[in-house]
């Protein structure tokens, strides 16, 4: 058996009223991948601030064991001294300096008043191609894709020396390609020793790269399951962990929808990027949604979807518009307001929660009613006990967890900001919503939650747009699939006909220029 | 209510405790000198500007921590084409108003036009105002006198923002003034109960019977006081009408109506607001708009107080309406803050400026004071919020 490289043992945490972690254990081998997942808010990214020293020693208690030695850290520095390198979910990179400047940030080549560049640039584009990066350091950040930003992480981990990376929800802002690109790259590193911790929602992925599974719930470990089988571990079986029951059917089924007429209908959709207006965003799209119909939008990142979305939502997104729209079979001309679109029935809820859906530092109920203000309110006047009622209503209706609807939206987990993205949407009472990426982030039990939704908005007629990025998705809730890819519209499929193969294939034949 | 409430309640009310603490310290510094009626309406009559502009400022800020530089310098201006006006073209009292009133109005439509639909940087945008209106304003008072100053402006002007209602000799009670702070005390324990009654009603949270009556016990404790020394000291300055009804209609605006909610979502998150239907672009204007309307009032009770207008009126006013914001909790980063917080804000302010002439502190030294006392004010405001995270 290999040496242990990390033992935590017996780990808890409390937060003002709530333990986050109880008794927690996780043994990490050296040179082995090790998953951690859980639902959201189960502890994993805690356990993680605990390790890497941002809730320093004193704070928790328990133990951490770290080749050999008790370790006690009061700052991040201390971790990373002994090559414990985390990369956090959201990207910490300063978009207007160089990668090389970013990969040295706080940690600088040469004398405290003396930067050595040559030596950062030199070493830095050693590290980069280590990761595969054929990029200069010298190339500003903002310059290059997500996917690449992921990777100068991992160089800057590198740089910092790291025995033990730990990488929170590495591949959440990738597309698939980057993704299986990233966690061949962690298969690599694992060959020369490294040892990993990866935190994920993906359930495909910890099965291609994990060693162990560590599952947590509800702030304790549950079990640890061992990937090193012939067959790789089964994701019902990683769900059955998380969520403590088996979840059969990842998508409920639709019943008794009765899908109408024609409600919604684009036709030769063009609008161009708002810089460079000789880019188009959307090229020339046509599609049509019936009532009690969900359709399903895939296409990679990139692929034109949220631009589409946005640009219908009242032309949010982009410039020259050119085509028609068709509401109830009527022509409508919509003007360059996103409220002219909410009095025309249409909602677009975001892929970005945080950026442009909710307001974080409002509450739950200031959120609720923001689209739709006029509905609780009589002559501008907002009649308060009205607009607690309807929050009140939704959060009953969504299953919004939480002690009060005056709970500010920022202090909810991921699962539940969603929910209230969707109240907000629902509260404006649309016919069509345009769904963009509504699962993004979220554990299962909530995705679950979130397709039941989806399934109620249908069955009381409306049109639901389900715009993803995730295939099994698509395929398990739509009637009907567009396929989008390179701003085009490439193909429509009926739900009974398209498989995971069939969409890819049509995306690849329409990439190679067919 | 045990420990723990009290606790919450006490942090919660930081700057009101200040507040207290920092009056009761020049109480014993002027031995009971700025408890004494003339200081109340000093008080008041001193800091009308404060609480005007900042009313503006706040709507400012919540738009996400923008602010205005010019309103001091614009203060200068108006208070120029008032003189100009009233003074030397003799012209009406009703009819200056509104021509100043309106002069505000295209300023402030200018200046929301730049921020909002041009997406000027505000703090650029009224750096221009800044600089320009003071040169301006001082050329147009030494063109028209020989002391750079226009003076006196008419009665009538003066007793509608700087007078008393009913007055009374100093020293013989004013009894109008008494009831009319017996009638907002009542006001106040009226609103308190039966949105408490109402919400219980409905089954919403809502205060203890204590902490309402706590509440309504020392609100209508500060009105009455308030109001019996002003009843001693010859009624009720007009100035506090301006100021009262001013922060009445704003309190109004950012807590119960739409366009108020507005305001905090634009700061909160501007793209969340906008594609949930809110015109941004609106409410930045609406703000600046609502800016320079009130510079024009604040400019009234400040010419008619100092009964001229010269080049310094209006000097770092800008700051003063910051200072109360922030002292008032109100976010450097927008999306937070209330009109009560600025009142509270302003008051402090207030309370320590007069305090300070009242001990005759050297000015410079006063500054000096004001400086860390803000400093003091706002770091113990923060780490009381701190602790309780």
């Amino acid at each position: 058996m290999a040496k242990i490289l990390l033992e935590m043992k017996n780990i808890t945490k409390t937060f003002p009223g709530v333990k986050a972690l109880d008794n927690v254990n996780l043994q990490v081998e050296e040179g082995e991948i090790h998953a951690l997942v859980g639902e959201n808010g189960a502890g994993k990214s805690t356990l993680m601030n605990v390790l890497s020293g941002i809730y320093p020693h004193g704070t928790y208690e328990g133990d951490i064991i770290y080749d050999g030695k008790v370790c006690r850290f009061s700052t991040i520095k201390d971790s990373e001294k002994l090559g414990i390198v985390i990369i956090h979910q959201e990207l910490a990179l300063v978009p207007e300096m160089t990668i090389g400047e970013n990969m040295y940030l706080g940690n600088e080549c040469g004398h405290k008043f003396a930067i050595n560049w040559n030596q950062t640039y030199a070493e830095a584009d050693k590290y980069l191609k280590m990761v595969g990066l054929t990029e200069s350091s010298k190339v500003q950040v903002k310059t290059i894709g997500t996917g690449k930003q992921q990777l100068v992480e991992i160089a800057k981990a590198l740089a910092k020396k790291a025995r033990l990376l730990i990488l929170d929800e590495p591949t959440s802002s990738l597309n698939e390609e980057d993704s299986r690109a990233l966690l061949d790259l962690m298969l690599s590193f694992k060959k020369q020793g490294m040892t990993m911790i990866i935190i994920t929602h993906k359930l495909n992925e910890v099965a291609y790269v994990a060693d162990k599974i560590t599952v947590i719930r509800d702030g304790s470990t549950i079990e640890t399951i061992d990937n090193h089988g012939q067959e790789p571990v089964s994701e019902e079986r990683i769900i059955k962990g998380m969520v403590g029951r088996e979840i059969t059917n990842r998508f409920p089924k639709r019943e008794g929808v009765q899908i109408g007429d024609v409600k919604m209908e684009v036709s030769h959709w063009t609008s161009h990027h708002p810089l460079y207006p000789e880019k188009k965003v959307v090229d020339d799209v046509s599609f049509y949604v019936r009532e009690g119909e969900v359709v399903g939008i895939y296409g990679l990142m990139g692929a034109g979807r949220t631009e589409l979305a946005m640009s219908i939502f009242g032309q949010s997104y982009g410039v020259n518009f050119s085509g028609e729209l068709k509401l109830n079979g009527q022509h409508v001309k919509l003007r360059k307001s996103e409220a002219d679109a909410i009095r025309h029935k249409i909602a677009y809820v975001t892929e970005d929660r945080k950026g442009n859906g909710l307001v974080l530092s409002q509450s739950i109920k200031v959120n609720t009613s923001l689209a739709n203000l006029g509905a609780v309110s009589s002559h501008t006047v907002i009649d308060g006990d009205k607009e607690y009622a309807v929050a009140e209503e939704y959060r009953d209706k969504l299953k919004i967890k939480t002690p009060s609807v005056e709970q500010l939206v920022g202090n909810l987990s991921g699962g539940n900001q969603q929910k209230v993205l969707l109240a907000k949407w629902m509260f404006a009472e649309p016919d069509i919503l345009l769904l963009d990426e509504p699962t993004r982030g979220i554990d299962v039990g909530a995705k679950y939650e979130i397709y039941c939704i989806i399934n109620d908005l249908a069955a009381a007629g409306k049109c639901v747009v389900l715009i993803s990025s995730e295939l099994p998705e698509v395929l398990g809730m739509s009637d009907r699939i567009y396929i989008m890819n390179e701003a085009k519209i490439i193909g429509e499929m009926k739900a009974e006909d398209a498989t995971q193969e069939s969409i890819m294939a049509a995306i690849l034949r329409s990439g190679r220029g067919a | 209510m045990d420990n723990k409430t009290i606790l919450a309640a006490l942090k919660k009310n930081a700057m009101l405790i200040v507040l207290v603490l920092v009056y009761l310290f020049f109480l014993f510094l002027t031995k009971g000198g700025i408890f004494s009626p003339s200081s109340f309406t000093e008080l008041i009559n001193q800091n009308a500007y404060v609480y005007i502009l900042g009313a503006g400022m706040l709507m400012c800020m919540l738009t996400g921590g923008n602010i205005d530089l010019s309103c001091g310098a614009f203060v200068c201006l108006l208070g120029a084409f008032g003189g100009v006006f009233m003074i030397v073209l003799g012209l009406n009292t009703g009819l200056s108003i509104l021509l100043l009133v309106l002069i505000g109005v295209a300023y402030g439509v200018l200046l929301g036009f730049l921020i909002a639909y041009v997406h000027i940087p505000p703090w650029i945008a009224t750096l221009a105002g800044y600089l320009a209106f003071r040169g301006l304003g001082t050329a147009i008072l030494s063109g028209n006198s020989k002391t750079g100053s226009l003076a006196p402006f008419p009665e009538d002007f003066r007793n509608l923002f700087y007078g008393r209602i009913f007055p009374t000799d100093k020293g013989v009670f004013n009894w109008p003034c008494f009831l009319f702070g017996l009638f907002a005390a009542g006001m106040v324990a009226f609103v308190i109960f039966s949105t408490r009654k109402s919400r219980l009603a409905k089954g919403y949270e809502a205060d203890s019977i204590r902490t309402a009556c706590l509440k309504c016990g020392l609100g209508g404790a500060a009105i009455l006081l308030v109001m019996t020394q002003l009843s001693l000291d010859g009624g009720i300055p007009t100035t506090l009408l301006w100021v009262a009804g001013i922060i009445l209609i704003y309190t109004f605006i950012t807590s119960k109506t739409t366009i108020g909610r507005h305001f905090y979502v634009v700061g909160g998150n501007m793209e969340a607001a906008r594609l949930s239907g809110v015109n941004t672009r609106r409410i930045m204007f609406l703000a600046y708009l609502n800016m320079a309307v009130l510079t024009s009032i604040a400019t009234f009770t400040v010419v008619a107080r100092s009964q001229s207008a010269y080049a310094d009126v209006g000097k770092n006013f800008e700051m003063d309406a910051i200072s109360a914001c922030v002292v008032g909790g109100v976010s450097a980063s927008g999306g937070a803050g209330s009109v009560l917080g600025m009142v509270i804000g302003a008051t402090l302010i207030g309370v320590i400026n007069l305090g300070m002439s009242l001990i005759s502190l050297d000015a410079n030294y006063q500054r000096v004071v004001k400086g860390f006392v803000l400093l003091a004010a706002v770091v113990f405001d923060i780490l009381s919020k701190k602790k309780k995270s």
